[in-house]
């Protein structure tokens, strides 16, 4: 299937979720429908890096978070509308992703993720004593009187914002699979020193994806203030979107776009259930039980449960 | 800003007790990454596990802190020997140490510090002791207790692993499996087995390093994720592995962020260590005593 028959039926497959949502008539159902898109999102933005090249992100709340900040300032300072601003958090994000890369991958593997786990606690901690956003405080962020499109709820606007990244996102993994590129991230993931000597350009490569998939992620987190109204530096940097960052994906399996998307959908949806009938505490534990428990039993996730196998192997 | 001799005295001097405090939180990273290359990021949150058990043997029974983390020390030693034989039957053993044994340690992490909030909820814990308060004074200098006493316990720990690795048998054994595995096997050591008591006397020390955390400051769930950028600096700067480096490493830290807290405000001092790490790798990724 080329790329271009992908993205149609990607947006066909979109425009029905959408058509259910709405045939459901619940406001509730894109509440929570707009979650678990955007855990899609992340999911498969964590899995262009973690997946295809093998190298771990541990600080997936850093990159979502400063996408959801910039929308902040982006607020504050100017009217962008907002798929303008998506872009910018992406850039943010981006670059982000290339320094912190460019210090720390020419180096082992162990060493980038390292750098990313402490990265979350610092640029949390350049939040929280920046002022101009709120601080510790938090920020209020007042939604826009009217929605761009006629006759439709501001959250139903932020379910088809998001609905149009993760489209975008799954035809950028999808491409990347079965290109050179991605080739070029299989040999890193399988053996580096191997890809080096055959001439593969591993640094050039890793940045790359870095700063792809930070910028994804910074996508991601660009729409959560108008989506919440109020952000605090606790809850964009929730430890949440950490751990689902990494779970999805290897719950569902790493070695296709397709991984994420079950992972994201299924551990997206049972939060959901959960957050409403047990507690959040406790729905939080369920996912980190079932990462532990997956990379141990079923190291190829769901999709190697059915014998799925990507497309650059 | 007028940078007084006495303020700067007194952030020098807590600092260096304080990075003898780093140094003991550091240590078990220094075996576990510096010598067996197992990237246990779970290992702040055995601290953190460490700090509850002491909380609660001190909340129930009045018990001094350090002294239950002590008798605590066998069960972290064989928790870690069984988080370590997980690890070798489903990571090691295959080869995926990389992308799904980190993982397993990130879930580790993180089950540990949920759990630990759904049982005691994220108010803040902490202990009394007699030394929790008082301060010795030299001149202007003062020396508060309850930075003294971890720091003395941190140098009692890393000065007997020091002795322990340099003089017995396992100890040895501990220092060839870091350096050549085939070698170890070929005189007739298991490095399976060598691995998992090195990894169990990794965790065991997170029972120490738990207590005197308490003893410093005030608990919650979540603090341990504060304390990775500070162990993983403190233990490449000090050459992985390396005992010594990593209490010169940890003192630099100590002193460093002190500083950096008194003269520009302590919510800073987070930043502080993941600059730390940020340089060395950029720098010398081979620390200050690396091989």
């Amino acid at each position: 299937m080329s790329s271009v028959k992908f993205v149609i039926l990607l947006l066909i497959a979109s425009a029905a979720v959408f058509g259910a949502a709405w045939l459901i008539g619940n406001a509730y159902v894109f509440f929570a429908g707009y979650v678990v898109l955007q855990y899609i999102a992340l999911a498969t933005a964590w899995n262009i890096l973690g997946g295809y090249t093998g190298y771990v992100n541990f600080g997936t709340a850093a990159f979502f978070a400063l996408g959801a900040y910039s929308t902040v300032v982006l607020h504050k300072l100017t009217s962008l509308p907002l798929p303008l601003m998506m872009p910018i958090g992406g850039i943010v994000s981006g670059v982000v992703g290339l320094g912190t890369g460019y210090l720390t991958l020419r180096l082992r593997g162990a060493f980038f993720s390292i750098a990313t786990l402490a990265l979350a606690v610092v640029v949390q901690t350049l939040i929280t004593n920046w002022d101009f956003v709120g601080g510790s405080r938090g920020a209020y962020i007042v939604r826009p009187m009217k929605t761009p499109l006629l006759g439709i709820d501001y959250i139903q606007y932020l379910f088809i914002v998001m609905l149009g990244l993760v489209v975008i996102v799954l035809a950028t993994a999808r491409a990347i699979e079965r290109s050179r590129l991605g080739y070029g991230f299989a040999t890193i993931r399988d053996d580096e020193v191997a890809a080096e000597a055959s001439g593969v350009p591993t640094l050039r490569l890793k940045l790359l994806a870095t700063t792809l998939s930070g910028a994804f992620m910074g996508m991601a987190g660009a729409p959560l203030p108008y989506y919440v109204t109020y952000l605090d530096p606790a809850s964009g940097f929730s430890l949440a979107y950490a751990v689902n960052g990494v779970a999805m994906p290897l719950v569902g399996g790493t070695s296709s776009w397709l991984g994420p998307v079950i992972g994201a959908v299924l551990l997206g949806t049972l939060q959901q259930v959960a957050t409403v009938t047990i507690s959040s505490a406790l729905n939080l534990l369920i996912v980190g039980l079932m990462l532990v428990g997956f990379v141990i039993v079923a190291p190829n996730g769901i999709l190697g449960l059915f014998g799925v196998r990507g497309g650059a192997r | 800003m007028e940078m007084s001799l006495e303020l700067l005295g007194n952030a020098i001097v807590s600092g260096l007790l304080l990075g003898g405090f780093y140094a003991a939180v550091t240590i078990g990273v220094s075996i576990s990454f510096g010598m067996l290359d197992i990237v246990n990021i779970a290992h702040p949150a055995f601290i953190i596990l460490g700090s509850y058990i002491a909380y609660m043997a001190n909340a129930s029974f009045g018990m001094d802190p350090i002294l239950a983390s002590v008798i605590a020390l066998p069960a972290f030693y064989l928790l870690g020997m069984g988080v370590y034989q997980v690890y070798y039957l489903a990571f090691e053993r295959r080869g995926d140490e990389a992308l799904r044994g980190l993982a397993f340690f990130f879930g580790l992490l993180f089950i540990t510090e949920v759990t630990l909030v759904l049982v005691f909820g994220v108010d803040y814990r902490l202990v009394e002791a007699p030394y929790i308060g008082p301060s010795l004074h030299f001149g202007a200098i003062e020396l508060p207790l309850r930075l003294l006493v971890p720091c003395l316990v941190a140098l009692v720990l890393v000065g007997g692993l020091q002795l322990f690795m340099a003089r017995t048998f396992i100890g040895r054994a501990i220092l060839a499996v870091a350096q050549d595995q085939l070698a170890l096997r070929l005189m007739a050591a298991n490095p399976t087995r060598i691995k998992r008591i090195a990894f169990g006397l990794s965790i065991a020390t997170a029972s120490l390093a738990g207590a005197v955390l308490i003893v410093i400051q005030p608990v919650e769930p979540s603090i341990g994720r504060d304390y990775i950028g500070r162990v993983f600096a403190i233990c490449v700067l000090g050459g992985m592995g390396s005992f010594a480096g990593t209490l010169v490493a940890a003192m630099a830290l100590g002193i460093v962020e002190n500083l950096t807290a008194t003269f520009y405000g302590p919510s800073w001092a987070p930043a502080v260590a993941f600059g730390f790490l940020l340089v060395t790798l950029a720098v010398r990724p081979a620390g200050i005593f690396g091989r």
